[in-house]
């Protein structure tokens, strides 16, 4: 079983699987709603590849592999080959993508019932995979943006699913375009990459592009990091999250949460000793990074949507990612990745759980007449849930802890030692306290939200109209057994990166696995600032502290009022509240600034132009054609002596040009 | 003055030009094919001569096959004109023209 | 001096067959002035060595060819045509352009005076013509192409009589 082998199997299974299910799909209408033939094989694309990695991470030796296929283009100085690179980074995020896809492939199969778009669901899901693991696997610049792009076309299909609904046709292109713009930088990045190194494989990158001029280096950071914002929803291009959420649950879980999001993540840490070295674009990044979590928290704290509050708390603890790595923590924003991957995951698929119940009682509402205006995802009208969906509850409580920061959990851990090298790096740079400081109330916030959503949704009495004769019902096996895998996920897995404070940081494996001095892939801040241990452990209480008072009173505070609390809030923060609520009027900038210049121009200036100047060089050409013609067509006269002559003149032309010419 | 290669090839060359005159000034399609004939054998001629001069048959093996194509072409095209002349009753050029615009 | 004044003959007369030939009223005198024209170029022919040729030219070109004009002539009847013989003599432009070949070609003839090599031995002369020398190379190197010439008088007799002929009614 060498790694070629493996390699291939991992990236065309999931391949194979799309093929299957679009062109089964489109051609053999009888199989269309054979749910579970197009289900399990779906799923075991997924899987299988899943079990590969798996070998491949048991048995890795800590040499990179790396395998070249075919080479794709060799053109003058330009040689690109389909290069796949097996090492531990890769070997992290293969886990996850295929791991975490592999559980929603199956939820997918719970969720998706009775869809009529089931087959087309599941290429596109496969297909995304393919994307996906392109990306993480390979070892250029190229084969990865040629994931990268596949996994915003996936994103952009998945979104827009149930196209017949112009909104979500509009979210998708909104997520597409935005990501365009990210692209478009991605791009220029590498260009400048190639025009100074020559090259775009990452052994040649990693080596020699920390040492170039500072202000290309600079420059390409920068715009590698636009790059990074786009995909992974920072400011300035964020906007596009919150509003993919008109998917299906399983893709927001799937793309929006775990792994499409995390892309930009991976590709700063796969570049992580050039972004080392360009030290005031690392400062860019943590401070973004920063203000992007806690503008995202205020945010989710006034919606009422489960999956908006979802999605601005993924834009929030991305921000966490991007903190880590703006301090040089890089393997520790992958460790966040990991952990998010698997609370986040599984409170999306809780919440489609939910909302599954929830459409079940829309039904039943609609065959008595008494529906109106009922939102399956609204908050407002659920309520007392944990009677009627005990797994959906248990799990979702448990993520939310662990999303919160609850010590022991898995978010704890990796969300501490962000705080913790925040700290740290503020002997060394001068906005560590800054992004530290603006961490902890981000950590609170995050727990106040948190535990609103699960109170609101869970606790209390039910909301919905004729809650005393209608009932959810707990939602069936193929999504409660994602749920509960992912839930004791987010218990467990934080125990691979325990903090510094034990043993010197030796329980690190995590860190130990990817920094590079051990041996990893992953670039690390040189030289260890020395942190007093009594500090360390002062930092650990604090962050413990102030997740469980945020869990505790926010728990006090709705249990006891309810949705009336939200007006409390409302009332408390005035300006501020309404602020937030209205997402600090992104949105409507981007609107007033880019969007309506830009049709305006098409409209008046380009509008014409394609009228008058384009389409008027088509017909002048017609016109002059037609002209031509009239003129022309007395040559044309039918008699064989006038065509005689013609030949006698070209006789002469011919004589001349060779005797004179 | 002796008789040298230039002058049958300015003969050829005077004959060919009077064939050409037939074909442009002609309205009986017949007398157009016999110009046709006659600039055929202007050609045949500088074959000749040139071949005398050069010592290589070949030339003259180019007018024999000259001779048959012509023969060929001939009849062919006479074939074509009594068709037409069934059809149209006339065999003045000016009046077959139906390629006109 | 025979042979110039012998060139100098037939060359004028075949000059006056092609001007009669051009220039005739009926149609039937044109295939005559041809054959006059016809003849004349064989003597030519003939002053050239090319014995082979010569009598080839007479009985295929005026004897078959020229036949079947007539014939073709005679059978449509052409002279009790009325006005189809006229020349258009409202064609100056095309009259100057075969002047204008008629002068480049000349030019071209007499501009290469120098180049042009003027005789070979007589005796070369007279076995170039001859009908061993040319069958010799006719029938090794030139072998292909005279089949090819056979197919194609096969498609011309074919042709011809299924243009020709009457369609059944």
């Amino acid at each position: 079983m060498n790694a070629s082998t493996l390699i291939l199997v991992i990236l065309l299974l999931p391949l194979a699987g799309a093929l299957f299910c679009g062109l089964v799909g489109l051609f053999v209408p009888a199989l269309r709603q054979r749910e579970g033939l197009i289900g399990f094989v779906g799923t075991s694309m997924v899987i299988v590849p899943f079990l590969a990695v798996l070998y491949l991470f048991l048995n890795f030796d800590g040499d990179a592999i790396v395998v070249s296929f075919y080479t794709w283009m060799a053109a003058g100085d330009l040689s690109i080959s389909f290069a796949y690179r097996i090492d531990q980074l890769s070997l992290v995020m293969t886990l996850v993508v295929t791991g975490v896809g592999g559980l929603i492939h199956l939820y997918s199969v719970g969720y998706m019932h009775g869809d009529p778009g089931f087959w087309r669901f599941f290429a596109y899901l496969n297909l995304f995979i393919f994307a996906m693991l392109n990306l993480v696997l390979g070892d250029n610049l190229v084969v990865l943006f040629l994931g990268w792009e596949g996994v915003g076309l996936s994103s952009y299909l998945l979104i827009g699913f149930w196209y017949t609904d112009l909104k979500n046709s509009a979210a998708a292109n909104k997520a597409f375009i935005m990501n365009r713009v990210g692209d478009f930088c991605f791009l220029l990045a590498m260009f400048l990459l190639f025009r100074e190194l020559g090259s775009l494989d990452f052994d040649v990158l990693l080596i020699q592009g920390p040492s170039l001029n500072k202000g290309v280096l600079y420059l390409i950071v920068f715009l590698l990091f636009i790059g990074a914002t786009g995909k992974s929803a920072q400011i300035p291009l964020f906007t596009w999250l919150p509003d993919a959420m008109a998917g299906p649950t399983p893709v927001s879980a799937l793309i929006h949460a775990a792994t499409m999001v995390t892309s930009g993540l991976y590709l700063l840490a796969r570049l992580s000793p050039l972004v080392l070295a360009a030290e005031g674009i690392m400062a860019l990044i943590a401070i973004v990074g920063a203000l992007t979590a806690i503008m995202a928290a205020t945010i989710a704290i006034t919606q009422n949507d489960i999956k908006k509050v979802l999605a601005y708390s993924t834009i929030s603890q991305l921000g966490y990612m991007f903190l880590a790595t703006g301090v040089g923590a890089f393997s520790v924003a992958i460790f966040h990745l990991v952990t998010h991957a698997f609370f986040k995951g599984c409170l999306f698929l809780g919440s489609g759980s939910v909302i599954h119940g929830m459409h079940d009682v829309e039904h039943q509402l609609q065959s008595s007449g008494d529906s109106g205006e009922f939102d399956a995802q609204d908050m407002r009208t659920m309520g007392g849930l944990k009677k009627f969906m005990p797994s959906t509850r248990i799990t979702f409580l448990i993520a939310g802890f662990a999303l919160s920061g609850i010590p022991l959990l898995s978010g704890f851990f990796s969300k501490d030692e962000i705080l913790f090298r925040a700290f740290e790096s503020a002997s060394t740079n001068n906005y560590g306290l800054f992004v530290w400081g603006i961490g902890i109330v981000t950590a609170f916030l995050t727990a106040v939200y948190m535990t609103r959503s699960y109170v609101l949704t869970f606790e209390g009495e039910p909301r919905w109209p004729q809650a005393k004769k209608i009932m959810p019902r707990e939602s069936p096996w193929t999504m409660t057994l994602p749920l509960w895998v992912l839930g004791i996920l987010s218990i467990v897995g934080g125990y691979i990166g325990l903090p510094t404070v034990f043993a010197h940081g030796d329980w690190n494996l995590i860190h130990h696995y990817l920094g590079d001095s051990f041996g990893g892939p992953v670039a690390e801040v040189q030289g260890e600032a020395n942190v007093a241990l009594s500090t360390e452990w002062i930092l650990l209480a604090l962050g413990a502290t102030i997740a469980i008072v945020g869990v505790a009173i926010a728990w006090r505070w709705y249990s006891k009022h309810g949705l009336a609390f939200d007006e409390t809030l409302r009332a408390r923060f005035g300006w501020l509240y309404r602020v937030a609520e209205r997402k600090y009027f992104v949105d409507e900038a981007y609107e007033r600034v880019i969007v309506k210049p830009l049709i305006g121009s098409a409209e008046k200036g380009f509008g014409p132009f394609d009228n008058y100047v384009v389409d008027g060089l088509v017909n002048a050409v017609a016109f002059i054609t037609r002209g031509l013609s009239f003129v022309l067509k007395y040559i044309q006269t039918g008699i064989v002596q006038t065509y005689a002559m013609a030949i006698v003149i070209g006789v002469i032309l011919v004589l001349v040009l060779m005797l004179f010419g | 003055m002796e008789v040298t290669l230039n002058w049958y090839l300015m003969l050829s060359a005077l004959l060919f030009v009077i064939g050409v005159l037939g074909v442009l000034f002609r309205r009986n399609v017949i007398v157009i094919l016999m110009s046709v004939e006659l600039m055929l054998n202007a050609v045949n001629l500088t074959l000749v001569a040139l071949a005398q001069n050069m010592g290589d048959p070949a030339g003259q093996i180019l007018v024999f096959f000259v001779i048959a194509v012509a023969a060929a072409e001939a009849a062919v095209g006479l074939a074509i004109i009594i068709a037409i002349f069934r059809n149209r009753l006339t065999v003045d050029v000016t009046e077959i023209n139906l390629f006109k615009y | 001096m025979a042979a110039q004044i012998l060139f100098f003959l037939l060359a004028t007369v075949a000059i006056a067959a092609g001007l009669g030939m051009l220039l005739s009223k009926s149609p039937v005198s044109s295939a005559l002035w041809l054959i006059l024209n016809l003849f004349c170029i064989a003597g030519l022919y003939l002053t050239l060595n090319a014995e082979f040729i010569a009598v080839v030219q007479i009985l295929v070109y005026a004897g078959a060819i020229m036949v079947l004009f007539l014939f073709v002539i005679m059978l449509l009847n052409l002279d009790a045509l009325p006005d189809v013989n006229n020349i258009e003599w409202k064609r100056v432009f095309g009259f100057t352009l075969g002047m204008g070949v008629l002068a480049l070609l000349w030019f071209a003839v007499a501009s290469s005076l120098d180049i042009l090599p003027y005789k070979i031995s007589a005796g070369r002369a007279a076995e170039v013509g001859s009908a061993t020398s040319l069958g010799e190379v006719l029938f090794t190197q030139y072998a292909m192409p005279l089949e090819v010439i056979g197919i194609l008088l096969l498609a011309a007799t074919i042709g011809a009589v299924m243009i020709a002929k009457r369609k059944p009614v």
